[in-house]
């Protein structure tokens, strides 16, 4: 039991930490699912209702890719789990990797453990104490998805099983994190493991998920841990022996978890670092250059990430269009989230502006990196030599702006490759699809000036760059779907975003985006260049 | 020659902390000033300041005859810096980060590079996140040391080295001053302080309490004397000028003597007849420890703080 002694106190002081961050997210993730049903409830109030929109939806694979199979679309139930459920799932997951490599690798890389694990702390505690912490507010997260549920008026097996695989979401990545946090010495690279797990187990489901009944490929969402948060069924005959393959899923990653913690150094990865040159190349003598060794590790996987994205997405383009249903409400709900006129290309619109948005993280982490810089005491070193501030922020925001146009470059050719090739039209649709990726460019650029606005005037608070990139994103997934008043619509960067595809082409909005960005960020340097720099 | 760094009634408060509260410093060109407080007294405040990343709430910093908020660049381009906490990055190699602040302040000696690096016995081929807290500290002081700058500032440089390296660290000091160049060190080991500079200033929250060379200093300060005398003392003693904390058993006398009042108590105890005079001159230690702490209690003024200075 050593081992483990100090866990209690260790998670007391995750809790304290996590005061504010923890609740924001189980009430976000819980209220979303709560909102959902109670408007889908509003909106289809009749069998007949629902049994009109589930007909055009049964037979939209791009609207599989998107969410998951439906399952039953006839119950206000079915709906909302098809709906929400494997989004939900994917902020829980979110939600328990970001939380457990905070506790674990990211304690260890600053040094703080070392300070803790000198205590009356058994070896296994802080991972123990992280696991802990994320199993709880899973728990609490399934109690609050189930009782939104059941006071919207659904059944109450349903509510607690769509609960239970939201937060079973959470708990397996939980898992993947805790074991990804013992294989590097950066956080930062933990918690990109993590995320590449979670981004290709929502591949691999939406795959799946649009292959045909009897191909082998719909095997592959079986494969998808997000998959299974979904084959559970909630209100279509719940399947609870699903819980069974994702409690084997998350007990054989934490059992790894355990194995390697404790094998390993304190600090230690599993690989043991090598010497570097003892001289720095010539090309390493600007701000830039050093933002650039900084970032690429970064920028290369989301890079690749972004690349499988689009290729995916656009594989999947060509099936949609055999599918053209006559189903007005399904033209209704299609339009509302992608515009346009055919259904090809608003499958294209909406996955293009979902695409924007995601790219819109990497834009936050980017310019946030100035704020880590900083409160690490990284960046005063650089500015203590011949290096104004000015130089030295614009060398990680260029990141910011530019790596950003990489990957939506990326994903655009991606997704032209793919799906031009399954249409033998590579010359037109490459250009096209190209250019549909890159009209989100100016909006995505938007939270570069949001990020540097907040770290010029207000620096305390520039993790409220990654409030705004979720805010966003819930208000271009759920803002139609609730039938949200334009105004607060119009909030969003990414609903300025003219729909390119099949429809027209307008500069007006992209130049104003583009120039509210500029204006952000020239407004958040100029009270970088008259704050205080440090920690506080 | 003119002052290369001239600071006076500097204040800063980061919300209600007033960290600094109308702080002076002179240090001339050319010399090695020391400049010692205890933790949270303001120096590393007022080090920011010279650097320019923090902005004086009132008073005048002026530093090379430029401003350091407004001339950041120019300015920078003449000194080098080393924090007090080195945190580097960790995929970065120690050779890397010495080139890369080097020619950011544009550019550095590699000779000096070199020869820095073998007489701090320091790996550069290893990556920042592997270093130890005494080798993170060398990358700093190498790549600052290799630099051709006019000024140092010196935040505590010497925090983490081995008694080893503090030693090639003094030698280094000392080559820099021939050089001409100027060094602001802020330290807590008073022998290095000793050993290196020319003047020193005191701070203590956010004030500077004393300035001026070791023998000035030194001046200042009490010579505690014990005597054996033949008979008892004059009843008086105590009431002298600059004694202080007197204490008689007998024919025994201990007492504490402001230096400048030593040749009127020794008259005193002289004319009662001397059998045995032990006189000790003030430390560093007693000095320091007089500004550093708020309220000593009786007795941490003499022999004890002597105690307390080599515990250190």
């Amino acid at each position: 039991m050593s081992a483990v002694a100090g866990t209690a106190a260790l998670a007391r002081l995750a809790l304290r930490r996590d005061r504010v961050m923890l609740p924001a997210w189980i009430l976000v993730i819980a209220g979303l699912t709560a909102t959902t049903a109670s408007s889908f409830a509003q909106l289809y109030p009749t069998v007949e209702a629902r049994q009109e929109f589930a007909t055009g939806i049964g037979r939209n694979p791009s609207l599989f890719a998107l969410y998951g199979r439906a399952f039953d679309l006839t119950s206000v139930g079915g709906l909302t789990a098809w709906r929400i459920g494997g989004f939900a799932a994917v902020l829980a997951a979110l939600m328990s990797l970001f939380t457990v490599v905070r506790h674990t690798r990211a304690e260890e890389e600053a040094g703080r453990l070392e300070l803790v694990g000198s205590g009356v702390v058994g070896r296994l505690a802080p991972l123990t104490a992280a696991l802990l912490v994320a199993f709880g507010a899973g728990l609490i997260l399934a109690a609050l998805v189930a009782a939104g549920l059941i006071g919207v008026g659904l059944p109450a097996a349903g509510s607690f099983a769509l609960g239970l695989a939201i937060a079973t979401g959470g708990w397996m990545f939980a898992a993947v994190a805790s074991t990804a946090a013992q294989l590097t010495e950066s956080a930062r690279a933990a918690n990109g493991i993590a995320a590449a797990v979670l981004g290709l187990s929502y591949l691999l489901r939406a795959i799946g998920d649009t292959a045909g009944e009897h191909s082998w490929l719909a095997n592959l969402s079986w494969l998808s841990p997000i998959g299974w948060t979904q084959q559970v069924r909630p209100f279509v005959g719940e399947r609870w022996w699903v819980f069974g393959l994702a409690a084997v899923f998350a007990a054989v990653l934490t059992a790894a978890a355990y194995r390697l913690v404790a094998r390993r150094d304190l600090g230690a990865g599993l690989l043991p670092s090598r010497p570097g040159p003892a001289e720095a190349a010539r090309t390493l003598r600007s701000p830039l250059a050093l933002a650039w060794r900084l970032h690429r590790a970064a920028l290369a996987g989301w890079v690749a990430g972004f690349a499988v994205l689009g290729a995916a997405l656009g594989s999947i383009a060509a099936g949609v269009g055999d599918l053209v249903t006559d189903s007005p409400q399904l033209r209704d709900l299609l339009s509302r989230m992608g515009g346009g006129r055919g259904i090809v290309d608003t499958y294209l619109n909406a996955t293009m502006g979902i695409v924007g948005v995601i790219a819109a993280v990497y834009t936050v982490q980017a310019g946030l990196r100035l704020r880590v810089e900083e409160t690490s005491q990284r960046a005063e070193p650089v500015l203590a030599t011949a290096v104004s501030r000015v130089r030295w922020a614009l060398s990680h925001l260029t990141f910011a702006v530019l790596g950003t146009a990489a990957l939506l470059g990326v994903a655009g050719l991606g997704a032209g490759f793919a799906h031009g090739l399954r249409t033998h039209d590579l010359g037109g649709q490459l250009p096209r699809l190209l250019g549909a990726a890159l009209v989100e460019l100016p909006a995505a650029w938007v939270l570069v000036g949001i990020t540097a606005v907040l770290f010029g005037l207000v620096p305390r608070l520039s993790a409220g760059g990654w409030a705004a990139v979720l805010l966003f994103l819930l208000l271009g997934q759920f803002g139609p779907l609730l039938r949200l008043n334009q105004v607060i619509m119009d909030i969003s960067p990414f609903t300025h975003v003219p729909k390119v595809l099949g429809g027209e082409l307008t500069f007006a909005p992209l130049v104003w985006l583009a120039m509210l960005a500029g204006t952000l960020t020239a407004a958040g340097l100029v009270g970088f260049r008259h704050r205080d720099v440090g920690a506080g | 020659m003119s002052a290369a760094i001239s600071i006076s009634g500097l204040r800063k408060s980061f919300g209600r902390t007033q960290a600094l509260d109308g702080l002076d410093l002179i240090v001339d060109t050319g010399e090695v000033h020391g400049f010692l407080g205890p933790n949270g007294a303001g120096k590393s405040t007022t080090i920011r300041i010279l650097l320019g990343l923090l902005r004086a709430d009132a008073g005048t910093a002026r530093l090379l005859d430029g401003d350091p908020w407004r001339d950041v660049v120019t300015l920078h381009r003449r000194l080098a810096y080393v924090p007090g906490d080195v945190t580097l990055w960790p995929n970065l190699t120690g050779g890397e980060v010495i080139d890369l602040l080097g020619r950011l302040r544009g550019g550095l000696d590699p000779k000096r590079r070199a020869s820095l690096l073998e007489r701090f016995d320091l790996d550069p081929t290893k990556e920042g996140r592997s270093y130890s807290k005494g080798n993170r500290q060398k990358v700093a002081l190498v790549a600052a040391l290799a630099s051709d700058v006019e000024l140092l500032l010196l935040d505590e440089p010497t925090a983490g080295l081995d008694p080893l390296m503090e030693a090639v660290f003094r030698e280094c000091i000392q080559e820099e001053r021939q050089g001409g160049r100027t060094v602001l060190l802020s330290s807590h080991i008073l022998a290095e302080v000793e050993a290196l500079c020319d003047r020193v200033s005191i701070v203590r929250a956010g004030r500077t309490v004393e300035s001026g060379t070791l023998a000035e200093l030194r001046h200042l300060t009490r010579t505690s004397i014990s005597a054996e005398l033949a008979d008892p003392p004059p009843a008086d003693l105590g009431r002298l000028p600059g004694v202080h904390h007197l204490s008689v058993q007998g024919n025994r006398v201990h007492c504490e003597v402001d230096t400048d009042r030593l040749d009127e108590v020794l008259r005193q105890l002289l004319a009662a007849g001397v059998r045995s005079l032990t006189s000790q001159p003030p430390t560093l230690e007693e000095l320091f420890l007089r500004h550093y702490a708020d309220e000593l209690p009786a007795g941490v003024g003499g022999a004890d703080a002597d105690d307390l200075g080599r515990a250190r």
